[in-house]
């Protein structure tokens, strides 16, 4: 009983870093049809943002603070100096120019930082455990929880509650037709790309705060588990992605804890199974945008 | 006679496909021109190169006596156009009150935008009691009205509409008409696509027909009716 909560609790904050950086993608992916490989990078960004403002004497929490700000530049930037002279064009071009951008900042970060991983020192209080009914639970998985949840909440409220929000969803929909109505396109698009900046931004706090180091590739795994699954809950779809998000980190988390050690080698190759299975019964994923792509 | 909508030797192609070659098409101010022709014959390509969502190859688009050639669409609806597009495209996932908001919102304050939104509201009932329901819930003729109350939520001086009698119950059809007939006593110029072409030159006073992305045949709506140029070309495509 005692394992079975701890890894739900790991289950929970893995799947939340994977939440919010699917729900980075579906919204860009939504609105853009851009499938951004560069996300990683975003995240990489906003780790690399704490990690020098840390060794420039920063405290912890203003670092973190960096972090999600340096992300966000990046996705903004992004979005101005590669994406938006490709708006429009079919989806292939925008993937490989995705590639293009991920692959020359991954070789940036390399030549320009470190190959390797470069530590982050946060208090020791971060790394410690608290008790509650007998039970040990981490410090940091708790609060990745909580912060996860609350970014997860806020922006539910804003795409609910905002004028903003509500031509984000309108956009997600019918883009062209949210054009038609007089709303400015590169407006929509920079919120759409601010929005998953930040989230890439909080996921990449989390992460370091979990792991105490970034390298260059530090955004590029999560990100393709977080690629797994917006596809797993349906490919443009926000609820799904943040859905997807928390059943690939529990799949995860769960192979990791109980698969016995003869199979730990497998346990990618289980996981990725489960998802293909769940696609065979679900060919539009979990929760599938309800209507269909105008072109 | 300054004209609503001027378009000259229009052009639009995509990729490899020519959907509208060079075709010349007025508006009258306050009057309504039907566009008429078979399915593939370009009327929609037309519809979507004025309202600035596909740039057109060549020619010219003029609004109100101002080129309006490949502006953005959000630059042609301040110039007073507004769209009740084909297939309707209300937003399904926002409500009727949303969609509605939403529209207003790209051009006029939130004070104009809650007058216009109460006074569209009055003008079209069904709307005002589904106010709060998702548009996806409507039906096809409520929805049709969703999509004519947002287009007049911008207040356009010219209203592009593009089949707004498809799909819809005879009943709802007349509706429809009726409402468009009252924009047009209200000073609004309307290029009205339609594939129900005896309604269609009923309330037009100028009606064009396009066959292949050309004009076919173009003049006064009582010329046309009986004109073996309009049969041909709903049946040539």
């Amino acid at each position: 009983m005692d394992v079975l909560l701890q890894q739900l609790i790991n289950a929970l904050s893995l799947g939340g870093i994977y939440a919010m950086l699917a729900l980075g993608l579906a919204i860009v992916f939504s609105i853009v049809r851009l499938i951004n490989f560069a996300h990683g990078e975003i995240m990489t960004f906003g780790g690399y943002g704490i990690f020098l403002s840390m060794a420039f004497g920063l405290p912890p929490l203003a670092a973190l603070t960096v972090g999600i700000g340096a992300a966000l530049v990046m996705a903004l930037s992004m979005e101005r100096v590669a994406f938006r002279a490709m708006r429009g064009a079919d989806v292939v071009s925008l993937l490989i120019t995705s590639f293009a951008v991920s692959e020359i900042l991954k070789v940036l970060f390399q030549n320009g930082i470190s190959a390797r991983p470069v530590p982050i020192s946060f208090p020791s209080s971060w790394s410690g455990a608290y008790q509650i009914g007998g039970m040990t639970i981490g410090v940091a998985p708790t609060v990745s929880i909580l912060v996860t949840l609350i970014s997860l909440a806020t922006l539910t409220l804003v795409l609910r509650r905002t004028a903003t929000g509500m031509a984000m969803r309108a956009a997600a929909e019918d883009f062209e037709m949210l054009r038609m109505l007089g709303v400015k396109a590169d407006r929509v698009v920079a919120v759409s790309f601010a929005i998953s900046g930040l989230l890439a931004g909080v996921a990449a706090v989390i992460w370091t705060a979990q792991r105490g180091s970034v390298d260059p590739l530090m955004g590029f795994f999560p990100v393709l588990k977080a690629f797994i699954a917006t596809v797993l809950g349906g490919l443009g779809s926000l609820g799904g992605a943040v859905q997807g998000g928390f059943v690939v980190g529990a799949l995860e988390v769960l192979t990791q804890a109980f698969l016995p050690d003869s199979l730990a080698p497998y346990r990618d190759a289980i996981v990725l199974s489960a998802v293909i299975a769940v696609l065979l019964v679900r060919p539009d994923g979990l929760s599938p945008t309800k209507t269909g792509a105008r072109s | 006679m300054e004209t609503a909508l001027d378009i000259k030797a229009l052009e639009v192609r995509y990729g490899p496909v020519r959907a509208v070659r060079g075709i010349d098409l007025g508006v009258s101010k306050a009057g309504i021109t039907a566009l008429l022709g078979a399915n593939g014959a370009g009327k929609t390509s037309t519809v979507m190169a004025v309202a600035g969502v596909v740039p057109p190859l060549s020619g010219t688009v003029s609004i109100f006596g101002q080129d309006m050639t490949g502006a953005a669409p959000d630059a042609i609806v301040r110039a007073g156009v507004a769209i009740s597009p084909e297939g309707r495209r209300i937003f399904a996932s926002l409500t009727v009150e949303e969609n509605l908001i939403l529209a207003g919102s790209a051009t006029g304050s939130i004070e104009t935008a809650t007058e216009r939104r109460a006074a569209l509201m009055e003008r079209f009932p069904i709307l005002g009691e589904r106010r709060r329901q998702l548009a996806g819930l409507l039906s096809g003729g409520e929805q049709q009205m969703l999509a004519v109350a947002r287009a007049l939520m911008n207040e356009p001086r010219l209203l592009l509409m593009d089949e707004p009698s498809l799909g819809l119950a005879p009943q709802m059809v007349d509706t429809i008409f009726g409402i468009l007939e009252e924009l047009k006593s209200e000073g609004i110029s309307i290029l009205l696509v339609e594939q129900n072409a005896a309604l269609a030159l009923e309330v037009s006073d100028h009606a064009v027909v396009l066959a292949n992305g050309a004009v076919a045949a173009s003049g006064h709506p009582s010329d046309l009716a009986g004109d073996d140029v309009l049969k041909s070309a709903y049946l040539a495509a």
